[in-house]
């Protein structure tokens, strides 16, 4: 059987990370999601350099590992006069590298959208800007969002790479207290259900939303 | 990598990847079959070390690549050397007659005792430090380097001791080392942060990511020594007295690793080592 | 930061070598978890009871965690509880469980995207379950799924860079050392690294979209 006592026994440990992780998550997601919905209606943007700039980010960040936009925020920015702390250079990596997966969830959102609809409203006098927020992002949204619950699910997951720089996560902690006790099969154990409280729920619930969003087309 | 033998083993993993994400269901499915029978595993050592170190020709030893001065890998040569190593090579000579019939593997603060007990490794010489707690896991040899806990700091730093580690101040240092333990205790209001090893610690204390690193002086010298722009300060708050770690219950194996030690320190061979690596004499 | 002494041609030669790490670890768990994400899939897919069941339960759980958390696991835990792998095979092994999981989700909804129809018209003509299956099926359920899978084999190639935690000596690792050396290498040496996963990665991507227009 596992040793419960190393939960109780740890129980603040525990929960320090769990709260980071959380808040890392969220933090990550709000930033992704302002970012993305940055560069999607830039690849949409009937401007070439912002088509361009939008495709860059995307196809960069995508292509790389999320530890590697990690370090760089670690490592790399106090070497160019930024110091950033664990939890913070780990909480913008996270961002930087979610939001060009968001932004691609949003572009397809958008170009669900029929074409009709932009042409319509931009020739009943809205501007190009009005017609994306009043008109087309807000159909999109229902759209992308079991995709966007699934990019948080990973965000969640993704979290944990703040255990690698220090970042006093649920991760971290779960490490050291490994260390601590010698015990490393039933505090990894531990820390899988903690996690597993967080994206079990997520993952249902976007498989709800999938279902119902199925049904209604 | 040799091709073929990689195969080999792809296929051994496949099964096992097969059987063990079963576990992991049979886990997560709270029925926890796995964690029963742990403690029988790990302490039944297979077997005599030293006839199978002996038969296989050749000592596998557990050292560190990180380390400046311990053990160190050259990227340039492949070649890992430093204290630690010369004493390796020293109880492959006393063992198997040859310094070189030896393999070395690398491990870190968090990696080496697993990778004992799980017979990976036929002796641990990494800089560890022997502790009460340890010895519930492994044996220990007798002290073959005697060294304490310090600080390393930038050189115009206005850090110097344990007294300046106040509120505010934040100290890097690796997971799984006493040195987080300690400068917990006694600098309780200092910022702690842990990471995977050493290298990454200095890499993130040169990155400025904190204000000191603790560990070993020895190892902290070692440091020093490969950026000038960092000191040791003098003070050193803790004695880490290093062994050698065996399985649990090895005594033959253990035996000779005290003699070997101790003929290691009456020829005098002891202090030309020590010397080549500190660049001073050890203090009796 | 110093270019010239972070591309200095012994440092380019210790990228390399643990890029052909990164590759060959990546190689090796594309080829396992593709094997043995289409059998759970299938499984999946065909109901079996208890089987299925069991099945869906192990994705699920895998799925919803972290694969750092896993590397840690096969890597620190296993050993304790008698299964001992080294760096090289704990890494794969944690890849393996991860990708498969995820592999197999991908294969399952892939199949489900088939009209159910077929099957049956495949059965009437004489064929056994299995052979429709296999002559049927999936070979055009692969096709819908080449995208996703190809989106896949991306992730685990990057996935691979997370072995650095138990210092595998792959690309990050090795990146990592000679950071270590100089701080003023670090900016330029991640420019590399990150260059040197976006063409084979980006390369991968183009493929996919290739035979995804054919």
């Amino acid at each position: 059987m596992l040793d419960f006592s190393i939960i109780v026994d740890y129980w603040d440990m525990y929960m320090q990370g769990f709260g980071h992780t959380v808040k890392a998550s969220l933090l990550a997601l709000l930033g992704s999601l302002l970012i993305g919905i940055v560069i999607a209606v830039f690849r949409i943007a009937p401007v070439r350099p912002l088509n361009w700039f939008g495709a860059a980010y995307v196809e960069f960040i995508r292509n790389i590992p999320l530890i590697l936009v990690v370090f760089v925020f670690f490592f790399g920015f106090p070497a160019l006069g930024v110091r950033l702390d664990s939890f913070t250079a780990g909480t913008l990596g996270l961002t930087v590298y979610t939001a060009a997966f968001i932004a691609e969830v949003i572009r397809a959102g958008i170009l669900s959208v029929p074409k009709g609809q932009m042409e319509a409203a931009r020739s009943s006098g809205l501007t190009y800007l009005q017609t994306m927020r009043y008109i087309i992002l807000p159909q999109a949204i229902k759209i992308v969002i079991p995709p966007l619950g699934n990019q948080f699910i990973n965000l969640v997951k993704n979290s944990s790479i703040l255990g690698v720089i220090a970042g006093l996560d649920l991760m971290y902690f779960g490490d050291l207290i490994s260390s601590e006790t010698f015990v490393t099969f039933d505090v990894y154990i531990f820390v899988a259900m903690f996690y597993l409280v967080l994206t079990v729920p997520l993952s249902l619930g976007v498989g709800f939303l999938e279902r119902r969003l199925a049904r209604s087309r | 990598m040799k091709w073929k033998n990689v195969w080999k083993k792809v296929i051994g993993i496949g099964l096992t990847a097969m059987l063990s994400a079963t576990m992991l269901v049979g886990c997560s499915g709270g029925t926890e079959t796995g964690g029963e029978d742990k403690t029988k595993e790990t302490s039944t050592t297979e077997g005599n070390t030293l006839e199978k170190i002996k038969e296989r020709g050749k000592l596998v030893v557990g050292v560190k690549y990180d380390l400046n001065l311990f053990g160190l890998k050259d990227p340039q040569t492949g070649k890992v050397e430093g204290f630690d190593i010369d004493i390796a090579k020293g109880l492959a000579k006393k063992i198997l007659g040859d310094e070189n019939k030896i393999e070395l593997k690398e491990v870190t603060s968090k990696t080496r005792i697993p990778m004992l007990n799980n017979g990976e490794i036929d002796a641990i010489i990494a800089t560890m430090t022997i502790t009460e707690e340890r010895k519930k896991e492994v044996d220990f040899s007798d002290v073959y380097f005697k060294a304490g806990q310090s600080l390393l700091v930038k050189k115009d730093s206005n850090i110097n001791g344990l007294k300046d580690i106040k509120k505010g101040v934040t100290v890097l240092t690796a997971k799984g080392s006493t040195s987080a333990q300690n400068i917990r205790e006694k600098a309780p209001e200092a910022t702690v942060l842990e990471f995977e090893n050493y290298a990454e610690a200095f890499t993130a204390l040169k990155a400025g990511q904190g204000d000191a690193l603790t560990t070993d002086n020895a190892i902290l010298f070692g440091m020093a020594k490969q950026d000038p722009n960092y000191r040791v300060v003098d003070e050193t708050f803790t004695e880490e007295p290093y062994g050698i770690a065996v399985r649990k219950g090895d005594q033959e194996f253990l035996q000779v690793i005290n003699e070997y030690l101790k003929e290691l320190k009456e020829s005098g061979e002891y202090d030309k080592i020590y010397e080549k690596w500190m660049g001073q004499k050890p203090k009796q | 930061m110093d270019f010239i002494g972070a591309y200095s041609p012994i440092h380019l030669k210790f990228l390399f070598e643990g890029f052909l790490v990164t590759l060959e670890v990546a190689f090796i768990s594309i080829v396992l978890s593709f094997a043995i994400g289409i059998v759970i899939g299938v499984l999946r897919y065909a109901r079996i009871p208890v089987v299925a069941q069991v099945l869906t339960v192990g994705v699920e759980t895998i799925r919803n965690l972290p694969l750092l958390l896993i590397i840690f696991f096969t890597y620190f835990a296993l050993p304790e509880v008698g299964l001992k792998l080294d760096k090289l095979y704990a890494a794969i092994l944690a890849l393996v469980i991860f990708e498969s999981a995820m592999l197999s989700e991908i294969v399952r909804s892939g199949l489900n995207s088939i009209e159910k129809g077929q099957i049956e018209a495949a059965r009437a003509s004489g064929l056994t379950y299995i052979q429709t299956m296999w002559h049927v099926i999936l070979p055009q359920a692969l096709r819908r799924m080449v995208p996703p899978i190809v989106s896949q084999f991306i992730a685990l190639l990057k996935d691979t860079s997370l072995a650095v935690v138990i210092a595998l000596p792959e690309l990050m690792n090795h990146a990592q050392i000679i950071n270590g050396r100089n701080v003023n290498y670090v900016i330029p040496i991640f420019l590399l690294v990150a260059l040197m996963y976006f063409t084979v990665n980006y390369s991968l991507s183009l493929i996919s979209k290739r035979l995804e227009n054919k």
